[in-house]
């Protein structure tokens, strides 16, 4: 026998690449054939949009259901691709629980083709959780007051958060053993993040320990950035503060959930 | 010429389960090599080392001469692996599963289109090419897994219990897949808790236990190492059980269980030569016989023979030590 030839052991950046988009189409072809999947996906923000403006819309002094519905919205658009960012640690852990990963590993590809496949298939998930909120949010009556260039600036901004949450996610899928723990953790995590802050209602009202923790919550910052994006006023400083913090959160754990993947794997 | 399979000495714990405690294998090129052995001997471990999905603590291994730690990459263009673990994804059809593979392995689109439907033809499984693998029963399952496995055109093919959980029709249909593999000169590692699949496909048998080889050889040279032949006595008349089960004895050295609820006797005899000494001796104590007969000895003896337990119970660990505790819990 010879099989003295075999390439070398190093593999190209290419070849990665193009591993990588080979298990991006796979990602997105998933998420065309669940059904189930994109139903959530769709369903969720409908849901929020249409509880949180018709039921608190009216008990939140803003004058008006449509005046709340323009700060709201925003909020909800960020809070929609936050929970989105769960998916990439929900279905990492599957893939691994599952064993597809170790049929991906004993196959001569690059060994972080997997996740980036992953990570970018993921990115189709979160345009199309901002296209549905967006969209039903016109519906309802959402107006964007600035320009479509700054609509598409704000959508963008809300994509890029998501792009370094969705690490913190990735190590949570590797760290828990069940796709069921990944959700238990992910949401108890994200509903304090949520919650306390300017996302959903003015931090005005809010006790003094909490509005500290709600001022400094990027989600806040992020929400404000975006409603000025949209609906008008100021924008520069919390969109420079909500991007230093996806830096620094993509810094942090991008590395930890690589380091975690490849001993998970 | 290297040996498709080569691993000395491989050692891996978990924590402080030795799941190998210095296993040795070998496969020359074009050889089916079966590991047998119960849930827990090590098996998958021994797979997982092989193709170089775990990296072992101490021994070493080689596929085609390379070694899988220090040349993983290379194996890994050698081998195809297929076992529970080492899945198909669900969620997507039979063709994009193996388009898939094609696509990472590098073939072209078209390539890689025309590689999912060959194989697709070859395990049957034209008709669901199009339907999600979860919509799959058992048998169609493993065919696709096998089909997975065999993109990259391997040289060497790792299954582990490939067959484990499927009905009979579906096991001997996969069985018909591996013999087709083989017959194309691929090199087989096959590991399987059934005596009888070890005995229909592998040219040689490595028996494990415990993650160490207890035992090795060609089917038949490991029924020959252990007792070589069995003989089986059943007295016409059953009242005669225990005199006959003495005679026995005093030929081969082996008590045979006589007890009540008997109906016929078992022991492992060293050569046929005893045998007409015996027939005389049963003759002459007016022992009438229904039936005696000379086969050699199944795996399933061999395993009992050098383990002290049978292939398809759990490993005398914990599961073993813990299950008479809860048989007496029970009845009080």
């Amino acid at each position: 026998m010879t099989t003295a030839s075999l390439p070398a052991r190093r593999l190209s950046l290419l070849t990665g690449l193009r591993n990588s988009l080979t298990l991006t189409w796979r990602s997105v072809l998933k998420i065309r054939t669940n059904s189930e999947d994109l139903l959530g996906l769709s369903l969720q923000p409908i849901m929020f949009l249409l509880l949180f403006t018709y039921v608190f819309g009216g008990a939140i002094e803003h004058g008006s259901v449509q005046q709340y519905l323009e700060y709201v919205l925003p909020g909800i658009l960020v809070q929609t691709v936050l929970f989105a960012t769960l998916g990439t640690g929900l279905m990492l852990n599957q893939d691994i629980s599952a064993g597809i990963f170790d049929r991906f590993r004993s196959l001569p590809i690059a060994r972080w083709a997997p996740l980036a496949g992953a990570i970018m298939g993921d990115v189709t998930r979160y345009v199309i959780s901002v296209v549905v909120t967006l969209g039903f949010g016109m519906i309802l009556g959402f107006r964007v007051h600035t320009s479509v260039v700054a609509a598409v600036a704000a959508c963008l901004l809300v994509l890029a958060f998501a792009l370094a949450m969705c690490w913190i996610s990735a190590l949570i899928g590797m760290l828990v053993k069940t796709p069921q723990g990944v959700q238990t953790f992910g949401f108890t995590a994200m509903f304090p993040i949520v919650f306390a802050s300017g996302l959903l209602v003015p931090i005005q009202t809010m006790p003094g320990w909490l509005q500290g923790f709600a001022k400094a919550n990027p989600m806040t910052l992020l929400a404000a950035a975006c409603r000025g994006l949209m609906t008008g006023g100021p924008v520069g400083v919390y969109a420079l503060e909500s991007m230093a913090w996806a830096l620094g959160i993509f810094a942090v754990f991008a590395p930890l959930a690589v380091r975690a993947y490849r001993r998970r794997t | 010429m290297t040996d498709a399979i080569r691993a000395e000495g491989l050692i891996k714990n978990f924590g402080s389960t030795k799941a190998l405690a210095g296993a040795d294998l070998v496969a020359p090129a074009g050889s089916v090599l079966g590991v047998l052995g119960p849930n827990g001997a090590g098996k998958t471990t021994a797979v997982r080392i092989l193709t170089t999905l775990l990296v072992p603590d101490g021994g070493r291994a080689a596929v085609c001469g390379y070694d899988v730690v220090t040349h993983a990459h290379q194996v890994r263009q050698l081998i195809g692996l297929t076992g529970q673990y080492a899945s198909v994804d669900d969620g997507l059809t039979g063709t994009n599963n193996l388009i898939m593979i094609g696509r990472l392995l590098g073939l072209s689109r078209a390539g890689a289109r025309a590689r999912a439907a060959e194989l697709l033809g070859r395990f049957d499984l034209s008709d669901a090419a199009a339907r999600p693998v979860k919509t799959y029963s058992g048998g169609m399952r493993r065919r696709i897994d096998l089909a997975a496995s065999l993109v990259g055109k391997p040289e060497v093919l790792f299954l582990d219990e490939p067959t484990t959980g499927l009905d009979p029709q579906a096991r001997s249909d996969v069985w018909d897949m591996i013999r087709i593999l083989v017959s194309d000169g691929v090199t087989v590692l096959l590991t399987t808790q059934y005596l009888e699949e070890a005995d229909q496909l592998a040219d040689n048998i490595v028996v494990i236990d415990h993650g160490r080889v207890i035992a090795t050889g060609a089917p038949d040279e490991l029924k020959a190492k252990v007792g070589g032949q069995v003989l089986e006595v059943v007295p016409a008349d059953l009242g005669r059980l225990r005199d006959a089960a003495a005679i026995l004895a005093g030929w081969t050295g082996i008590e045979a269980a006589a007890g009540p609820g008997t109906r016929q006797l078992i022991v492992q005899v060293p050569s046929a030569s005893v045998l007409p000494g015996i027939v005389r001796q049963l003759d002459e104590s007016g022992i009438e016989l229904a039936e005696f007969s000379l086969r050699k000895s199944s795996l399933d003896e061999v395993f009992l023979t050098l383990t002290g337990h049978r292939a398809e119970e759990e490993p005398a660990g914990e599961q073993a030590g813990a299950a008479p505790d809860k048989r007496e819990i029970a009845v009080r």
